[in-house]
Order: C-alpha cells, then structure tokens, then sequence
C-alpha cells in the first residue's frame, strides 16, 4: 500500500482493535509470547504499516518499499497480524505462532516470515541494522524510509547509543526511530530498573530530531509521522508514550503480563472488552 | 602446489587491505565497516578510494556488526573490520545474531590474531576467537597464512553465501605462495607429503611447521604438511587421507588449544579414525607482552617445539 | 597521603609542573626503547595524572592493596605508559623497571594488568573501565569504606555503547565516589572525534543521564585541582571532569597530529628524548637531574 492511499483515523483506530485482537488470539494459541509490549505497540505498528510507510504486499522485495525493523522482537505478535491483514501471508498461519514448522517464530526471522525486513529479538540491536539499511538506501540513491521500533528497556543497551551517535554523524534523515515508551520492563518500571528521563535530552545531546506524542493518539502518532519525514537534517525519534497490555484493563500496565499468554477465559473477558 | 621460496614479508592484514580496493573497483556491493582503526586494519587504503562505500562508526562495534547486517539486508556486501578481540567477542553476539542466524553475507576481517599482536599483550591478543566463532552455524572461518594466498581469501569470502570470519596477523609473514596458488575454501593445501607423521598448521604457524619439517626430514623423518587455512568447513578428507597414512598427528595454531584448530582436528580423527595426537598452540593460558619471536618459544609454539611433539607423538604410533 | 608538600598552590603548580614534565619524559622514553606504544594519549593526560596521584588521591605505595585507598581505572588503556610512571615515580617499583615496557617477563605490559604493583584494573579494550569502577564503588559503599574510584576515559571511548550503560548504572545508583575525567583531545586513531564519530552535546548529554558536569583546561593545573576538589565535594551524584587536552601536549612535533596516536617514528621520538634529557639534567633547580636516567 503506498503512503497516502490509507485509511481515515476512525478506520485505523479499528485496525489497531483487530491486531489486538489477533495478537492475543495468537498468544492464547501458542500458549506463550508477549502481551503487554504487543497491544502498547498496535496503534504504533497501524500508523507505519497501514498509513505511513511505502509497501507493496504482492511484492514483498520490492527494493524502494520502506524498510521495518521490529527491534523490540518479542513484541512480534502485532506485526506479524499487521503483515496477515496486509497480505503477505495466509492469515491462518496466525494460528501457528511459535509452533514447530511454523513461519512464525517466536521472535521475528526473516527467511522465515514474508514481510519481515530484518531478524530480530536480541535487545538494542535494530537500531544498527536500520542504520546500515538507511545508508545504503542512501548510496543506492533509493528514495526508501527506515523505521526502527525499540522498546523502552533496551535503551538500557549501550549498543543503541553506538547507533544514535552514528546515524547523527552520518545525518540520516530518512531514519526514524519509534520507541514504544510503556516504561515497564521485565523486572519494573524504567524508573525502578534504570531511569531514562530525561529522555529528548538524551537524544538531542546526540543530535537527533526528538518528539514527544501519546503513542494511542492516532492523530498524534499521524502528524509526528509526518513531521519525521518532513525533517531532512537528520533522524528523528519518536518518543511515543503508550500504555503496556492497552485496551484489556487487567493487562494494563501490568508487569505480570510482559510475557505470559492469556487462558481461555482470561483470552474471552479480553475480547469482550476489545469489543466484537 | 606452487610454492615459491620467500623473498619478502608482508602482513596478512595488508593484503586484505589492497585486495579491498581491487574488489572496490570490481564490484560496487562491495562496502567497508571500520570501528576507528583503519591505519591498522589497512581499510584506510578503501577510505580513500572509495570515500562513499566507507563508514567509520567510531569505537563502537557492537553497533558496526548490526550495521553490516542492515547493509547486507539491502544487497551489499560489507566488509567489517577490527581487531580479532573486539570482532569475534566484544560484537560475539551480534555477529552470531544478527549476522550468522539470518545467514547474511558480511565478512568479518579481524587482525591481530594471537600472538602476532605481540607486545599489545593480552587484551589484543585473540587467542580464543576461533573456538567462539567456529562453534556458530553457518559461519565459514578462514586464516590464510601468506599474501598472497588472503588476496585469494578475501575473493573467496566475497563469493561464500553467508558470513566468513576470517583471521589476519599484525606481523608480517614470509611470503609462501605464488599469486597463482589454487586456494579454495574447505581444500587444505599440502606442503609436504611424507609418510612418518602429520603436521596441520593454520595461519602464521605454517611458517613454524615447514621449519620444523625440515629440521625433521634431517633427522630422516619424513613430514606431511597441511596448510588448514579453512578450520570451517575441515578439509576432513586431507586430514583422514594424511592420518590414515602418517599414523600420527600434530596441530599447530596461533590461539588457544582449546576450540581452534586443534579441536576441530581432534573431533574429527576422534569420529572417523583415531590417531595419536598432539596439539602446539597456547596451553589454556594467557600469554603477555613480548616479542612475537619470544613468546612463541616461551609458550612452546615454535618450530622446536613442534620438533619434540612430532617425535613425541611418532612415539605413540602403534 | 600526598607526596608534595603544600606552602600554596603557586609551589604546588610548581611543584606538580615539575612531575608532569618528568613523566612525559619518561614516558617518551619508555616508548621510545619499546618501539612501540601510544605517545599521543599519554601527553594529553600527563596533568591530570600528575594532580591524581601527587596531590589528590590517597594512596600508599608501600601498601599498594590497602583497602582504603582510593582506585584508580586507566579505562584509555593504551596508555599505560604514563600510568607506569606514576607508579614508578611513586615508589611501586623502581624507576629501572621502565626499561622493561612490552618485554617478555616483564609486569610492564603493552596495556594494563591487574598484577603491576599499583594497577588497581586491567584494561585496555576502551569503554569498560567506568562499568568497573561502578563495581568498586558499589563495594565500597557496601563496605562502608569511603574510598573513591577515579577514571580517566579518553574522547573516543565515548563511541563504545558499554559508556552509556555505565554512566547510567553510576548515575542511578547514585554513586558519588566515582570521579571520572575524560581526557578530551578531540582526536581518535583515524582522525579527529568529528570526522570519526559525533561527540555531539557531550556536556548535555552526561547532564541528561545525572551526572555532575564540570569543564576544564585539562593542562591547567590549578583548574584540575580545583575540579578534583569539587567533585569531591558534590553528593549524591557521580562527576565527570571534561578536561580539554592537545594530543601530543608538550612535544611539539606531536602536538594535534592524530597519527602520533601511535608511534609514527622513532627516530624521531628518540632525539627528541636526548633533548628532553639534557634540558633536564640543565634544570637550574636540581629537581628533575638526579631522577633521570
């Protein structure tokens, strides 16, 4: 789908509630994977893949589509019901998620999954890899876009400000990292782990371009979109403050549900609530 | 084999570096990843060549590696650069995650292998890298002994579907091959055919194995020696074909003795057809500071050494 | 525990000026026998490790593994020639033994090693010496010593993404005893810090993770000492001093030239260390002529 054709607010505010839906579906299933970081990242993930980014589903490798990279792995269950929806795949396969055989991994590999644009799951290390993405699209004078999803613990990785310091030195403006900043890692909070307010800070002492949004404002999440692209000095962050476990009230912003699958009932009471 | 006798020296990592422009000129997916080095690695000479395909990332190669992966993603061929330290363990996991799991072509050309990073002491002296990077899939693993036959390494990595490691010295090693030696990955290349005992060498200590072989084909005791320039895929066949005639066998490896070449010799005589065997290289020990002359005597890693273990190990022949 | 004696800080520059010019010499020397070693990183920091160990840090040479003294981490350890001087100047083993630098045998190796009277931490595969004295500093809160952990960290160690890790674990562990001071010469081994990597806001950035944040002249050394002093004072946070330095300081054919991070020639190096030699023996004062050798 090209950038533009997409769809109104209200129609991506229902993709958003169908990938939830598919994600935890998906979870029940496997009988394992990562709730919380899954439904904070759904609206996140609809933005890029369903308004913003430059794809071509039938052609999966076509060389001038956007590039993703899902550098908080584990959070993979959206994706890869973004990537059904979309279709690069037979939606049934959501059904194998984690099983053996399946095309679905538990943390994303991309000779496995068409769609995938990078193998992931090791913290702190997408960024590079969008990095290097970024630079040769550049050299290859491809006119492609480079979008980065971390989570908020793996700021805690050096290697991710290796990244930063690098992709500000080589000025790659059409890099854009998207943190889904739930602020709950595996252990606590950020603040109880590892603080990493104040975060813009961080990241304009690096030279990035830094923005701030409510990551399940979709408006919001649309116009910061944008403004990444419109900014040509160099990579901009987006720092999108969401809710872990959002939109089933029991799993919000609890620590309990970083990486464990929901019952039968626990997965029914969260459909009820995510509605039809 | 073509062998010619050594005329001048040159350190492995300088022919990795002058082969890069060659290919630079060749092939224009060829890129160049460097962590602040690039004097000493020589992919200063790519630098300045081709100026566009050369990222400096800085002191910072965890980040480096990952890169590489994103440029190999997007159909380049990356050439990652650094000390054999800092390649193989500072980025280990990177190189094993995003590199060789999605099997992708970057080729990690790493110098300062063992003891030629000599008076560096011990923080760059790799002498554990091949056992890490050996015991990752898919990963093909190379340290050429000579010039000559890196120039034809680096081609071949370039060509290899999937990640190479491949181990350069600091030092500079005689020049051994001609410019027309037939080196393959995965064919061990034979200097010597004899019949009383093996020796299987890699990388600088190929020079400290045809020394010793001469030293003993004086005696009267005739060597066969292997240049195992690939430790991943072993040249099994070579090495059984030798074994099964010699009855005897003696590794030689700038590294540990624990993991590289040693290892890998001794799981495959283990399998396939057991032999009295004895590995020269460092004795699960760290070395220090030093001459690259001194330390090999000091750690039993020189030619005489490599005398007393072929005549030990003659000694436990059946 | 100072070595100098302290009638006022006009005699203690003096004094300390003296030291620092001592252990450039010998540090030039070192290298120059070796033929082989990092002489631009060593001259950048040779006040700073002056005022270290002649006048800030409480150490005991005679006791080199008391508990209470305070640690030192050269985390830019390829510059351990002039820490070796320090040491050696300081009474941990004879002045002799610099003869000795990157031979076989010997405890003066090409990087730090733990087991060099004196050297509280290996090092010298950059970016890990902060993440160490964290662990020091942490045991010694636990200990209730109240030792501090000193840490020089050169400009291009600041690429390595393991810096950041530390200085956040310093920062949110609230570590005031550590005391870092990041020798800023602007230049790495492939060229300046702008064209190799992106030192950015360096200022802001150690601000953002929590961090006490002063800047020097890292050549002045009332200005070092006086930083030194305020870090020590500051609670509740750890301090980085970001010391601006020349690469090369102090022999002028080095002096901003990146690619004397390495030895480049030693013939050079080694007239210019007879000069430096006989200038000493010269010294109308007497100081430096019998500790030359």
């Amino acid at each position: 789908m090209a950038r533009g054709q997409a769809h109104d607010v209200d129609s991506l505010r229902e993709i958003a509630r169908q990938l939830r839906i598919d994600s935890l579906r998906m979870i029940h299933l496997a009988g394992g994977g990562h709730p919380g970081g899954s439904l904070s990242a759904a609206d996140l993930v609809t933005a890029l893949y369903f308004h913003e980014m430059n794809l071509r589903s039938e052609e999966p490798d076509w060389p001038d589509r956007d590039r993703f990279v899902l550098s908080k792995g584990h959070g993979c269950p959206v994706l890869y019901a973004a990537l059904a929806r979309l279709g690069y795949f037979d939606p049934q396969h959501l059904d194998t998620l984690r099983k053996f055989g399946t095309i679905l991994q538990g943390h994303p590999d991309m000779n496995k999954t068409p769609g995938l644009d990078a193998t992931t799951g090791s913290l702190g290390q997408g960024l590079s890899v969008g990095l290097g993405m970024a630079l040769i699209g550049r050299l290859d004078r491809r006119a492609y876009r480079v979008f980065v999803m971390l989570g908020c613990g793996e700021l805690d990785e050096g290697q991710v400000w290796e990244a930063a310091m690098c992709a500000a030195k080589y000025r790659v403006a059409n890099l854009t990292a998207v943190i889904d900043y739930n602020q709950l890692q595996l252990d606590g909070t950020n603040d109880e782990i590892m603080p990493l307010e104040p975060l813009e800070d961080k990241w304009r002492s690096f030279n990035w371009n830094a923005l701030r949004i409510d990551g399940h404002d979709m408006p919001a999440i649309l116009d910061a979109l944008r403004a990444a692209r419109e900014h040509e000095q160099g990579p901009t962050v987006i720092i999108a403050k969401t809710i872990k476990g959002k939109g089933v009230s029991f799993m919000e912003d609890q620590l309990d549900w970083h990486g464990v699958a929901p019952n039968a009932e626990q997965l029914e009471a969260a459909l009820v609530e995510l509605g039809p | 084999m073509t062998t010619a006798a050594p005329k001048r020296e040159l350190p492995t990592r300088h022919a990795y570096g002058e082969t890069l422009v060659e290919l630079g000129r060749e092939d224009d997916r060829i890129v160049v990843l460097e962590a602040d080095i690039s004097k000493s690695t020589q992919t200063y000479r790519f630098a300045e060549a081709f100026p566009d395909r050369f990222f400096n990332v800085g002191v910072a190669e965890q980040n480096m590696m990952c890169m590489a992966a994103g440029a190999a993603i997007c159909g380049r061929i990356p050439f990652v650069s650094t000390y054999a330290v800092f390649g193989s363990m500072r980025a280990c996991e990177q190189m094993r995650t995003s590199v060789a799991y999605p099997k992708l072509n970057v080729n990690i050309a790493v110098s300062h292998a063992g003891l030629t990073a000599y008076d560096d002491g011990v923080t760059h002296q790799a002498v554990e890298d091949l056992g890490i990077v050996r015991s990752i899939p898919n990963m093909t693993v190379l340290q050429p002994c000579d010039a000559p036959s890196t120039r034809k390494a680096v081609r071949a990595a370039v060509e290899i579907d999937g990640p190479v490691y491949l181990r350069l010295t600091r030092i500079a090693m005689p020049i051994l091959y001609d410019d027309n030696v037939d080196f393959q990955i995965g064919k061990a290349i034979r200097l010597r055919t004899g019949g009383d005992v093996t020796i299987v060498a890699v990388g600088d200590m190929v020079f400290q194995a045809r020394e010793a072989a001469e030293r003993l084909a004086a005696q009267g005791i005739e060597v066969d020696l292997l240049d195992m320039h690939t430790i991943k895929p072993l040249d099994v066949d070579a090495l059984l074909d030798s074994a099964t005639k010699t009855g005897a066998v003696v590794t030689a490896e700038d590294h540990n003795v624990l993991g590289g070449l040693g290892s890998a010799v001794a799981e495959a005589l283990g399998e396939h057809c057991p032999t009295p065997l004895l590995r020269v290289g460092l004795q699960d020990t760290f070395a220090q500071s030093g001459s690259y002359g001194d330390l090999l005597r000091h750690y039993g890693m020189d030619a005489s050494h490599l005398v007393e273990a072929a005549q030990r190990v003659m000694r436990r022949k059946q | 525990m100072t070595t100098v004696s302290q009638p006022g800080i006009k005699d203690t520059t003096q004094e300390l000026a003296r030291w620092a010019r001592l252990l450039r010499y010998d540090t030039l020397r070192m290298i120059s026998n070796a033929a082989s070693g990092h002489p631009g990183g060593c001259m950048s920091m040779a006040e700073i490790l002056t005022c270290l160990y002649f006048h800030e840090m409480k150490v005991d040479p005679q006791q080199p593994d008391w508990l209470d003294r305070d640690r030192f981490i050269l985390s830019k350890g390829h510059c351990a020639p002039i820490l070796y001087a320090a040491l050696a100047r300081k009474g941990y083993f004879p002045v002799d033994e610099l003869r000795n630098l990157r031979k076989i045998g010997s405890f003066l190796h090409g990087h730090p090693d733990i087991s060099t009277p004196g050297v509280d931490m290996t090092s010298g595969c950059l970016g890990q010496g902060l993440s160490a004295a964290v662990g020091m500093a942490m045991a010694g809160r636990i200990d209730r010593r109240d030792y501090r952990a000193f840490v020089v960290i050169g400009d291009g160690e600041m690429n390595e993404g393991q810096l950041w890790e530390s200085a956040a674990s310093a920062s949110h562990f609230r570590l005031d005893r550590i005391i870092v001071v990041l020798d800023f010469n602007a230049l790495q081994f492939d060229g300046t810090v702008h064209e190799v990597s992106n030192p950015g806001d360096v200022r802001g950035r150690w601000k953002s993770l929590g961090w006490n944040v002063l800047e020097i002249d890292g050549h002045d050394i009332p200005q070092i000492l006086d930083a030194l002093r305020q870090a020590d004072e500051c609670r509740g946070r750890p301090t980085i001093v970001v010391a601006h330095t020349i690469k090369g300081k102090g022999v002028p054919f080095m002096e901003g030239d990146y690619l004397w991070h390495s030895l480049m020639d030693n013939d050079l190096l080694t007239s210019f260390v007879k000069e430096m030699h006989d200038e000493l023996q010269r010294d109308p004062d007497g100081f430096d002529a019998d500790r030359l050798w």
